[in-house]
């Protein structure tokens, strides 16, 4: 199951865990990637808190935790080289994947329709 | 600004649109942040090749002493500026700044002698308070903003050659030479110099034939346009100030290290020393030093350390230094660079310190600038 944030972000849902990434709008909108910075494996995070940072030659931008949980693994391929986020953002360029407190909170974010009419 | 200031907008508006340019407020004007292309692209392309920009925005402005001498106007703008003007040859530029009675900087301009009168190229920021200083200090000159006129850099390796398919005569020129020049019959002015450490070119154009001839110079394909994205990596790689962030009146010139551009002439001993605002603390800076230099510095890391961060001695954050002035990721350097303040015991090249970065401390390395090797034809 695949969802959105009103953040740009998107999660891709399997067993209470979620694969976390920025959408293919958002890395346009932020350009080539530089640098990526992500949070620790097994940091507890809230859902609004920082969970990432990314920067482009012009500007560092935050990304936020989607969901309270529990970071279980995190994309070192980007870290090394953030250029994967621009060519393939909701692919191979995942962020981290994070074991959700509550499964059913993943209920309330948008479907992919529901995001493409909020960016068109 | 808020949003009802309706954005001024250069002669090439319409073309940055049609090149499907992003679109960003910059001094009060509707400006292309960036092309399809990408910062990272067109930074490199310019390195590489060739990038043509559109700084319409800063001021050109005329300065014409009443007596019609060029050395009346100079010994003038002498008054406002630590440089040496009169000594200036027909057809040179210069780099300057307007500073004030505290020996801060107003603005940072280029300087041409144009034989019987001055032309100057100030910030777009500044334009409007350096043209009121400018009227009301230089007495017995006529200060005319050339509001019709629109200016181009053309930057990079490549950039004589792009040139040249419109003025041969471009090969003769050597780095802040200004020559006048007929382009497509539109009478330009075309200074070789520049903001992004690559041998290049400005040229002051007709309001309304610059887009035929930016059209004319990007019909070659080594030649791109680049917005100010790139135009602000390729200046700080290259060491530039940008007035605003790195100098401002808050800084002497000698705190920015810039006393090179403060000519013999104008030093303590010299012809014409001093008789420019603020020249007891500048002279005396010349002297004795100052007690905070502005340096390059080279983040360790990847993380680019942006404007504003702060700067210690230790990576505990104790002591605190100073801060960044600018910082980027250098596509060209592959890394990030920064410049700022630091005290002069901490502004030799190799001296470690530290910058905080969303709650870390980050070691970077004080830095020689340029952080790239300079192509200026010189």
């Amino acid at each position: 199951m695949l969802k959105f944030t009103a953040e740009h972000e998107w999660l891709k849902l399997e067993d209470g865990v979620a694969t976390v990434g920025i959408t293919s709008h958002a890395a346009e909108q932020l350009g080539d990637l530089v640098f990526v910075e992500l949070p620790e494996v097994g940091a507890e995070l809230s859902k609004d808190g920082n969970a990432a940072t990314v920067e482009s030659v012009k500007a560092a931008s935050d990304v936020y935790c989607p969901l309270d949980g529990e970071v279980t693994e995190v994309n070192q391929a980007i870290v090394d080289d953030p250029s994967i986020v621009n060519s393939d953002p909701q692919g191979k360029g995942w962020f981290f994947k994070l074991k959700l407190k509550n499964s059913s909170d993943a209920d309330a974010l948008m479907d992919e329709a529901a995001y493409q009419d909020l960016i068109a | 600004m808020d949003d009802q200031t309706v954005l001024k907008t250069t002669p090439l508006h319409a073309l940055h649109l049609s090149l499907g340019a992003r679109m960003v407020p910059f001094a009060g004007y509707d400006m292309p942040v960036q092309y399809p292309a990408g910062v990272l692209k067109e930074h490199l392309h310019t390195r590489t090749a060739s990038g043509l920009f559109d700084v319409s925005h800063m001021g050109q402005v005329v300065i014409r002493a009443k007596s019609g001498t060029y050395e009346d106007a100079a010994f003038a703008l002498e008054t406002l500026v630590p440089v040496d003007i009169l000594g200036l040859k027909p057809g040179r530029q210069r780099y300057g700044f307007f500073t004030d009675d505290n020996g801060g900087i107003l603005d940072d301009l280029m300087i041409t002698n144009r034989g019987d009168h001055l032309f100057v190229v100030v910030n777009a920021s500044c334009k409007d308070a350096d043209l009121a200083h400018m009227q009301a200090q230089l007495t017995g000159c006529d200060v005319e903003l050339l509001e019709d006129r629109a200016l181009l850099a053309l930057q990079g390796p490549r950039a004589e050659e792009v040139l040249a398919a419109l003025w041969p005569d471009v090969v003769e020129m050597k780095f802040m030479d200004v020559r006048d020049a007929s382009l497509h019959d539109a009478p330009c002015i075309i200074s070789r110099s520049g903001y992004s450490g690559e041998d290049g070119f400005e040229i002051s154009v007709p309001a309304d034939q610059a887009e035929q001839i930016a059209k004319a110079l990007l019909e070659d394909l080594h030649c791109r346009p680049i917005g100010l994205g790139a135009r602000d990596s390729l200046r700080l790689e290259a060491g530039l100030c940008l007035y605003g962030n790195d100098i401002d009146t808050t800084t002497s010139p000698i705190e920015a290290a810039l006393e090179w551009a403060i000519q013999k002439p104008r030093r303590t001993g010299g012809a014409r020393a001093g008789g420019f605002p603020g020249a007891d603390r500048i002279l005396g800076e010349l002297a004795n030093g100052t007690s905070r230099r502005r340096v390059g510095l080279k983040p360790e890391g990847k993380a680019p350390v942006r404007a504003h961060a702060k700067l210690y001695a230790d990576a505990e954050g104790k002591a605190e230094l100073g801060e960044v002035t600018s910082g980027t990721f250098g596509p060209s350097v592959e890394g990030p660079v920064a410049m700022g303040y630091v005290p002069t015991r901490f502004a030799e090249p190799g001296c470690q310190i530290f910058a905080e970065v969303r709650g870390k401390y980050l070691p970077l390395t004080v830095a020689a600038l340029p952080f790239i090797t300079p192509t200026y034809k010189r």
